[in-house]
């Protein structure tokens, strides 16, 4: 008999203040608190935390591999949003 | 902890050529395969089994260290100890969480462990059985699962090389532990000297076996290194682990218990004594010292702790009913 | 008894304490009902132990014999420890083992941070260190009565009786005799007494929260700050000293 299953949650740590979260992995939890401490007890170990998100992995929206070429291939020949684009004279100094 | 060469992976797969050759350019120009790409189902089922694999040893390993905890000789050496076997749990759960980005949940793979489906790694089918013991597990055990999981954290699949990354970084602590448990051993007594010896005795071979047998021709291995789930044969990571550890060994003043161990000026490694794979297959199908041992307490585990979770599950289903029966205007 | 004895007893009372109460949920480790909550059991251990070494390193530094934080640890017959009951409790089931822990941070959390106003300055920085560890212990507790205690109808049964079976240790968490009388004379020490009602509401509120209720106590076990303990702590001294004794003196 296979139980039901516990939810999956996704785990953001936030390293230090003035860096934005980063996925870290993810955890089961049946319910947000536990899943908040389950993330704190399994991924902060160390000390690599300031600040903890969590996710139901089912509320994640994400984009579809097959339509990778749609969604991201368009932008690679905008390279005037890119400062290389532009040439300066080097005289001109930093810019 | 751990992963041993994989034991029988099934790399069969039903794509057509032109997808099978579209993947494996991805592959070949090291380009990272994540959960939602197109995969052929073989590369999916054999990570699937080579990470829970790898999951189960993690947790099967926390026995026989997690028995010692109880009768650590110092409170230094009993919060390292704690600690490590904590980690085991950690990077066991890194690795189901792994594994479920492939479409399996953790209770899928818990239920192929306890139903003996799905294997673990065979070194924990051995008692650890004094003190040198973890001295030895933390030596050998975790110095053997470190050269397969440096290789991992390359693998072509983005979870699974992620995951490894992570666990190499906090398993470092790991082998040094253990080795400095030797190290007092061996400056001590005749006594801890020989308690030391019998453990390097008692580990060296299944250490060795670890990697798994050669793979010789195996299709099966050669599809995974075209793949780059694996990256090293079972056979060079082995002579890597026994280059590493026999000069460490001599530093301890410890025999290794191979009287046809010797240096091999030539290749620039050491040849050694042939590995009884009788015992390795007899200690994988399950007639190791320990296996019934461990299964019957993993068992016994899952079971006791069911109870727990059917309980929070139905407390978050009464809270979100309540929830619903009387919302609450958020701040 | 001179201020030394009195600091070293007191020390060793509380050393004690965090000491059998880690090797109890180190027990834990590998046998928890879920892999998660194997680490946050484990992470609890590993403060109670820090605590302890800490606790124990003082307490011999205090003495003035020599002894070091394992000789104090390990080497003393069992009538010399001087834990409080609660903490050598078996761990039963998860339920039994989450009321013990509630019971206990319900009472860490006041004592510690009285214990940061300390006139011991060594004691007030333990305790600084201590009280943030303790308040994530009653917060992980607190989620988990109330999940047990209004969870299934087995969940509740087994909150029910651990309840029953611990309340009578409760009590002696909050005893004073001639050893805490001088010592809160000598400007040190926490009055316990005074932590009753603050004890008692934080357990009542979570248990009211979970559905469950305080029971009612005849008689309060006792004994412990004088070694007179339950037969379990005996088992457990068996295997925490196993090394020690079998092989006395030497390094590890």
């Amino acid at each position: 008999m296979t139980e039901t299953a516990t939810p999956l949650w996704e785990v953001f740590i936030r390293a230090r203040n003035g860096l934005s979260h980063k996925h870290a992995g993810s955890i089961h939890a049946a319910d947000a608190e536990l899943a908040l401490q389950a993330a704190r007890d399994v991924y902060t170990r160390r000390g690599e935390g300031q600040s903890v998100w969590v996710v139901r992995s089912s509320d994640i929206v994400a984009s579809d591999p097959v339509d990778k070429d749609m969604m991201f291939e368009p932008t690679a020949s905008k390279i005037y949003r890119h400062p290389t684009f532009y040439e300066i004279p080097d005289d001109v100094g930093n810019m | 902890m751990y992963s041993q060469g994989l034991i029988g992976a099934d790399g069969k797969t039903d794509e057509d050529e032109a997808f099978l050759a579209a993947f494996q350019e991805r592959i070949d120009a090291e380009q990272k395969i994540e959960p939602n790409d197109p995969m052929p189902e073989g590369y999916r089922k054999t990570l699937i089994r080579q990470i829970s694999q790898h999951a189960h040893s993690e947790i099967i390993g926390m026995q026989p260290e997690g028995n010692w905890i109880s009768r650590a000789p110092t409170l230094r050496r009993k919060a390292a100890l704690m600690a490590k076997v904590q980690d085991e749990g950690g990077h066991g759960l890194y690795l189901y969480s792994a594994a479920e980005t492939l479409g399996i949940s953790r209770e899928e793979m818990y239920q192929q462990l306890l139903t003996g489906a799905a294997k673990y790694s065979s070194i924990f089918n051995y008692p650890a059985l004094t003190w040198a013991d973890i001295g030895a597990i933390g030596w050998l055990v975790d110095g053997a699962a470190i050269m397969n999981q440096i290789a991992l954290c390359r693998c072509s699949y983005g979870p699974y090389a992620r995951a490894m990354i992570r666990i190499c970084k906090e398993e470092s602590f790991h082998q040094r532990q253990g080795y400095e448990i030797l190290i007092t051993l061996c400056n001590g007594s005749d006594e801890q000297k020989e308690l030391a010896q019998d453990a390097l005795n008692r580990f060296w071979w299944p250490s060795l076996m670890m990697f798994g047998p050669s793979e010789g021709q195996s299709v099966h291995s050669q599809q995974s290194m075209l793949w780059k789930i694996k990256r090293f044969s079972n056979d060079d990571l082995r002579d890597k682990f026994i280059n590493a550890t026999v000069p460490q060994a001599e530093f301890l003043g410890l025999k290794v218990p191979d009287p046809e161990l010797k240096w091999n000026e030539e290749k620039q490694g050491y040849d050694h004594g042939d590995i009884d794979w009788d015992e390795f297959w007899r200690v994988v199908k399950g007639d190791g010292p320990c296996n019934r041992e461990r299964m019957r307490t993993r068992r016994r585990v899952e079971s006791e702790g069911a109870w727990v979770r059917e309980a929070a599950l139905a407390h978050a289903q009464k809270r979100a009913e309540r929830q619903a029966v009387a919302p609450v205007a958020a701040e | 008894m001179a201020k030394g004895n009195i600091l070293f007893t007191y020390l060793l009372r509380l050393a004690d304490d965090h000491l059998i109460l880690s090797q109890r949920l180190g027990e834990w480790a590998g046998h928890a009902p879920t892999l998660e909550e194997d680490l946050a059991l484990t992470n609890i251990a590993l403060d109670l132990i820090g605590q302890a070494r800490s606790l124990y390193s003082y307490a011999g530094a205090v003495e003035g014999q020599g002894r070091d934080e394992d000789q104090l640890a390990f080497t003393r017959p069992e009538r010399d420890y001087v834990n409080a009951l609660i903490v050598e409790q078996p761990n039963g089931d998860f339920a039994h083992t989450i009321v013990r822990q509630f019971f206990i941070a319900a009472f860490m959390v006041p004592f510690w941070r009285e214990m940061e106003k300390s006139g011991d300055d060594q004691l007030a920085a333990i305790a600084a260190k201590a009280s943030k560890e303790v308040a994530y212990h009653l917060r992980h507790a607190s989620e988990w009565v109330v999940r047990l205690g209004d969870g299934t109808d087995e969940s509740h049964a087994r909150m029910v009786e651990a309840l029953e079976d611990l309340v009578m240790y409760t009590g002696e968490l909050f005893e004073k005799d001639p050893v805490t009388d001088a010592a809160i004379e000598a400007g040190f020490a926490v009055d316990v007494s005074a932590l009753e009602d603050e004890w008692r509401q934080t357990v009542e509120q979570v248990l009211g929260e979970a559905m469950l209720a305080l029971p009612e106590v005849g008689y309060m076990q006792t004994g412990g700050r004088d070694g007179i303990h339950s037969e379990h702590l005996g088992h457990i001294l068996s295997e925490l000293q196993y090394m020690q004794r079998t092989y006395p003196g030497l390094t590890w």
